[in-house]
């Protein structure tokens, strides 16, 4: 279980572009759950994910993941729990080294990275699996670069080396906003698999209506650093794109954009 | 002709043992993406350390060894300067540099001394096995077997698991972060070893040269990166040398430029002009091959 609890978050306190983005912001996402998170630019979306990850500090509040307070520990120890994917598909993968070599040092996480052999080669055959069911032909390139792949493979492969040992948390950070539409949705069908086969609590930040309304156990709209709308279960079965449409205007009115 | 063939094992030795350093060089630029300076003190640091080792009568193999694991000390300075002061990677080098240079001088107690001709060296120990028609080759093949341990020592570093962490820092320090490892641990680590390579380097050279000076580190770094740089991109063609040959194989071809410019009338105090002029050169020439590389990735993108 994730718990954000009266998280307080201000941006250039003290100067004249002083922007108060989350007071007292609340949010629990039980495990198992598949949350995905819209909203307009400057929600707090983004924000949110890096304040779980650590890779920004919160003023006050706490995160708790599980029974393990966060609030003091530092981002890279946080992974070891949290996996992430970002939107920037060269920032899930090491782009000088092999697919192979990618894979068999995600495969590593949570051991030493001592002084062993750091190819992976009993486990190859799963990695070729693994890869198969991408269908990007993947599976014979093992030994080519990943900086020389296409943005959507690279993403399916960050995807898969992210979860590949399974993180308690998985954050989707706009995971397919840099790619086109067909890559896009085969990411997306890609996460969903993945998410259902390891059954990982996941938050997943986008910018696609549809794919927050159709994948997912729970919506969240966001809105000035406050979860406006939260649906989930039969409610979240019978809201259609429109209904979140609706809402999404209605606040972007507001706004005056 | 025996002049010539002199001229040419010269080179060689030059080139091997200036090649270890180059590896070192290799590892901070091209593999952590840190331009570090450090290594214009830590080599002369490993010409002092086993300058005054030997001079006190211990085994010259073990002055090496002392000389790596001082080299060692020296880069993790620079790395905990950049991981844990926050300082910019290239003034870490500058003030790592700046206080060897004083560190330097006080190992061995003056600015320039030589070694008495009665000190052991490596090569005097082992000259003894090479007779006959190999002894002109002697301190070559010395200097060739200690260039190769260093350089296998490393391929084979680089492909464990703590390897492929060190080649992911420079590349793309926020998977290492996602990989629940500490980024700044992974670049000091590799900031020690480039280091230590440098240091070594110097041993030997001190057991070659015979000579300490504490000014013998100016352009040491720009003379490693002419070498990496040689190596990565002409060598990177030949596909079944690894990069760590390359960048061998790539101070000999440096060496090589230098002794021909000499030997062609170039007067000594001119060859820092004539490196940083190779090394402009070399650099365009990296540039233009390096954009005609990355336009290719992202058409493929």
């Amino acid at each position: 279980m994730l718990k954000l609890s009266n998280i307080y978050k201000t941006f250039n306190q003290g100067t004249i572009d002083e922007k108060v983005l989350f007071s007292d912001f609340n949010l629990t996402i039980e495990d198992g759950e598949f949350v995905g998170v819209i909203g307009s630019n400057g929600s707090g979306k983004t924000t949110m994910l890096n304040i779980i990850s650590g890779d920004m500090p919160v003023d006050s509040g706490s995160v708790m993941l599980g029974n393990e307070e966060l609030n003091h520990v530092k981002n890279y120890k946080r992974s070891r729990k949290i996996g992430r994917v970002f939107q920037d598909p060269s920032m899930g993968t090491c782009p000088s080294m092999t697919i192979w070599e990618n894979m068999s040092i995600a495969d590593n996480k949570g051991r030493t990275y001592g002084l062993s052999f750091g190819l992976n080669r009993q486990r190859k055959d799963f990695y070729c699996s693994q890869l198969e069911l991408l269908g990007m032909g993947l599976e014979n390139r093992l030994n080519t670069p990943a900086g020389s792949l296409s943005g959507g493979q690279r993403q399916a492969l960050a995807l898969i080396m992210a979860t590949m040992i399974r993180p308690e948390l998985l954050l989707l950070d706009e995971h397919t906003a840099a790619l086109d539409p067909k890559s896009s949705d085969t990411v997306m069908m890609l996460t969903e698999r993945i998410i259902r086969e390891k059954n990982i609590t996941t938050l997943m930040v986008t910018h696609n209506l549809r794919h927050a309304v159709e994948h997912g156990t729970r919506t969240i709209m966001m809105h000035e650093g406050s979860a406006i709308m939260d649906v989930s279960g039969k409610e979240k079965e019978n809201m259609t794109i429109n209904d979140y449409l609706k809402v999404f205007n209605e606040i972007s009115i507001e706004c005056g954009n | 002709m025996s002049d010539i063939l002199s001229i040419g094992i010269g080179i060689f030795e030059q080139g091997f043992i200036y090649g270890i350093m180059a590896m070192g060089v290799y590892i901070t630029y091209t593999i952590l993406d840190f331009p570090d300076l450090s290594v214009d003190g830590t080599f002369p640091l490993g010409i002092a350390v086993c300058f005054v080792m030997l001079n006190n009568g211990l085994n010259p193999w073990l002055a090496l060894l002392a000389a790596f694991a001082a080299g060692c000390i020296a880069g993790t300075f620079t790395g905990l300067l950049n991981v844990k002061l926050k300082i910019k990677n290239l003034l870490c080098g500058i003030l790592t540099m700046t206080a060897l240079y004083s560190v330097n001088y006080s190992i061995v107690g003056k600015a320039s001394d030589f070694l008495s001709m009665d000190v052991t060296t490596i090569f005097s120990q082992t000259s003894f096995i090479f007779g006959g028609v190999l002894a002109p080759y002697a301190k070559l093949i010395v200097i060739l077997v200690i260039a190769l341990v260093a350089k296998f020592a490393l391929d084979w570093y680089l492909r464990t698991k703590s390897g492929f962490l060190l080649r992911s820092v420079g590349d793309n320090e926020g998977l290492v972060i996602t990989l629940a490892q500490n980024p700044g641990t992974i670049k000091i680590i590799g900031l020690a070893i480039a280091n230590g390579l440098v240091s070594l380097a110097g041993a030997v050279y001190c057991q070659y040269g015979r000579a300490f000076n504490v000014g013998s580190g100016t352009g040491t770094v720009v003379m490693g990166l002419a070498a990496v740089i040689i190596g990565t991109t002409v060598f990177k063609k030949v596909k079944f040398l690894r990069i760590t040959t390359g960048v061998l194989c790539g101070m000999v071809v440096y060496k090589a430029c230098i002794s021909i410019a000499l030997a062609l009338g170039l007067r000594s105090q001119d060859t820092n002009l004539m490196i940083t002029v190779l090394f402009i050169i070399t650099l365009m020439l990296n540039e233009f091959v390096f954009k005609k590389k990355k336009a290719g990735v992202k058409k493929d993108a």
